[in-house]
């Protein structure tokens, strides 16, 4: 793991997508130091020869039927966008 | 206490409905009451519609004059977490970024429930997206301990437990990611079970941590956990990791008072650690009845138990900055986009920042670091192979055991605030609810005390798909003991 490396607070918010205040950079780097600093415990486990877990009770190939169901009408899957026009939901210019 | 209807349980109602001597509506009636002389200090709720929830129960009552009665749940109110899917009511995780969000569909749960007639009764807090141990996490307001109302009620499920404590609804369901159902329960002097991964579908569940995650049930005693279990319980091809396995009868599984050989673990890593907690007092008082009636224990090792809090917190945040990703504001959250810039990727960036509350953003940045370039072997790799290891202590322990006997949390209920600048003391006080989440067993919370007047839980972890066994093995000593019984002074 990282060695007392501090984390990149402006490059883990902008990967995260979320504006921090620099106040709020500060604040959460120190905290978050602290934190990696409690989580480098697990190196001392040797896992070498360990298996990841992704879940607890494996269930191995859930096929279902390739067959359309019954699913939200087009107007009950936009009730909650912010802006909407036409069926679809209207963002702010993504191409130049 | 009194004989008002609020105090009931869901199995004393489900009597009374069924032999005709009260009516739905004069439940719900009942709670409307009870909810409006003590929410004011308790503020389990969020929001609850009270029109609508008679409108219920006048439609359950309905049905059983017709001799249409959908069982034993039929015209019960059940209290919801704020995470849970109720097709055209609101759903807001406690969350700024989801205060307008409108669910469109039933959740599986919902669907049983209704299919049950059961009567959903109001929106209950949480720690903002199940984020915390306290509810003091919640995007509006914070819950108080029915017990102490300067205390927490525990979280994230607090307005759960806190809401079946103060009678203000005989059972809820909370959600339980590492140990936010049980947790709360402990602190709220109720009963809390976190099924077995699985178990209960999570569609409809906004998600968490996905591999984590269980819907349960709080009560304010076994049967009624049980009666709850029963009706949520099953496989569900809309969550793929639901398991396509048997569902015993839960409540009749419960009651079962035959004789039977019993073993449980103590482990020693929880006991040692506890040894001078000021919670541990009943629970050892507990483990000494137990004896009394011939239930065999054992000393036990969970080796791997110190590194669960950090494995946890690898995992649970890895998941929750992928699940969160979709919190963005463009297709159906709060959008910022009154600024300057106004490109997708700020709007991401400013709905994110005016949306999340600081603990949510605080695990999605640690979940996303773990994740990203360079730290995925290091972080997320590593910390589910020391899942493997956490995972398999339990196993070969169940090898010799039936059941697991702990404390549910190292504290009772602490005063608000106690952890406000520090969050990892806070993520250190669910070091006993932790590790049934990674292993995926089922853990139950019932009350066994008090300690200065604080409820205290007893802990009884179970192998995979033994709800039932753990079910049973705390009813010997709820039946022995009227905590089921005791109500706070509000």
């Amino acid at each position: 793991m990282s060695e007392e490396q501090s984390i990149d607070i402006e490059k883990v918010a902008d990967l995260a997508r979320i504006a921090l205040t620099s106040q709020e950079k500060s604040k959460l780097s120190g905290q978050l130091d602290s934190i990696l600093e409690y989580i480098n415990k697990l190196n001392e486990l040797d896992t070498d020869n360990v298996e990841p877990t992704a879940h607890p009770h494996s269930v191995f190939n859930v096929w279902r039927e390739d067959k359309a169901e019954k699913e939200l009408p087009i107007e009950e899957a936009l009730k909650n966008a912010p802006k909407q026009r036409q069926n679809m939901i209207v963002v702010p210019k993504v191409v130049e | 206490m009194g004989d008002e209807l609020h105090f009931k349980s869901a199995g004393e109602l489900s009597d009374l409905l069924s032999s005709g001597s009260v009516s739905s509506v004069e439940i719900v009636q009942s709670l409307v009451e009870r909810v409006g002389s003590v929410d004011d200090r308790v503020k389990a709720f969020n929001s609850f519609d009270a029109e609508d929830a008679l409108a219920q129960a006048q439609a359950s009552d309905d049905r059983r004059a017709k001799g249409e009665s959908l069982g034993e749940l039929d015209g019960i109110p059940v209290g919801l977490k704020d995470n849970l899917a109720v097709k055209d009511q609101p759903l807001t995780c406690s969350s700024k970024i989801l205060e307008s969000f409108v669910s469109p569909y039933d959740g599986t749960c919902i669907q049983k429930l209704k299919a049950n007639g059961a009567v959903l009764w109001g929106r209950l807090n949480m720690d903002e997206f199940a984020m915390g141990s306290s509810t003091e996490n919640s995007g509006t307001h914070t819950t108080s301990n029915p017990w102490d109302l300067e205390r927490i009620p525990g979280g994230s499920s607090g307005g759960s437990a806190a809401a079946v404590g103060a009678c203000e609804t005989p059972i809820s369901l909370g959600s339980d990611t590492g140990g936010s159902i049980r947790q709360p329960a402990s602190h709220c002097g109720v009963v809390g079970l976190k099924p077995t991964y699985g178990r209960v579908s999570r569609y409809g569940l906004a998600a968490f941590a996905s591999s984590l995650d269980q819907i349960g049930p709080i009560a304010r005693n076994i049967d009624d956990a049980a009666l709850l279990l029963n009706a949520i319980s099953g496989y569900d091809p809309h969550d793929s990791t639901s398991y396509n396995i048997d569902v015993p009868d839960f409540r009749k599984a419960a009651a079962d008072d035959s004789d039977r050989k019993w073993t449980i673990g103590l482990p020693k890593e929880y006991l040692e650690e506890s040894s001078d907690s000021a919670a541990i007092k009943p629970v050892l008082d507990a483990i000494e009845f137990y004896k009394s009636q011939g239930f065999e224990f054992k000393d036990i090792s969970l080796p791997h138990t110190e590194y669960a809090v950090a494995t946890y917190y690898i995992i649970a945040t890895a998941e929750a900055s992928s699940n969160l990703a979709r919190y963005d504001g463009i297709r159906y959250t709060k959008r910022a986009d009154d600024f300057d810039g106004k490109d997708s990727i700020d709007v991401y960036h400013q709905s994110r920042a005016l949306g999340f509350g600081e603990e949510v953003k605080r695990r999605v940045i640690l979940g996303t670091y773990v994740l990203s370039s360079g730290y995925y072997d290091a972080y997320y790799l590593k910390a589910q192979k020391c899942r493997t290891l956490i995972r398999s202590d339990f196993e070969n322990a169940f090898e010799s055991v039936d059941a697991i006997m702990t404390p549910t949390s190292p504290t009772p209920a602490t005063l608000k605030g106690a952890h406000a600048e520090d969050p990892l003391a806070m993520y250190l006080s669910d070091i006993y609810t932790i590790p049934a989440n990674l292993a995926g067993i089922p853990g139950l919370s019932i009350p066994c005390g008090y300690v200065d007047g604080l409820p205290v839980g007893l802990q009884i972890l179970g192998k995979p798909f033994k709800e039932d066994e753990i079910l049973r093995v705390g009813r010997v000593f709820e039946a022995a003991h009227g905590y089921k019984d005791e109500h706070p002074e509000l």
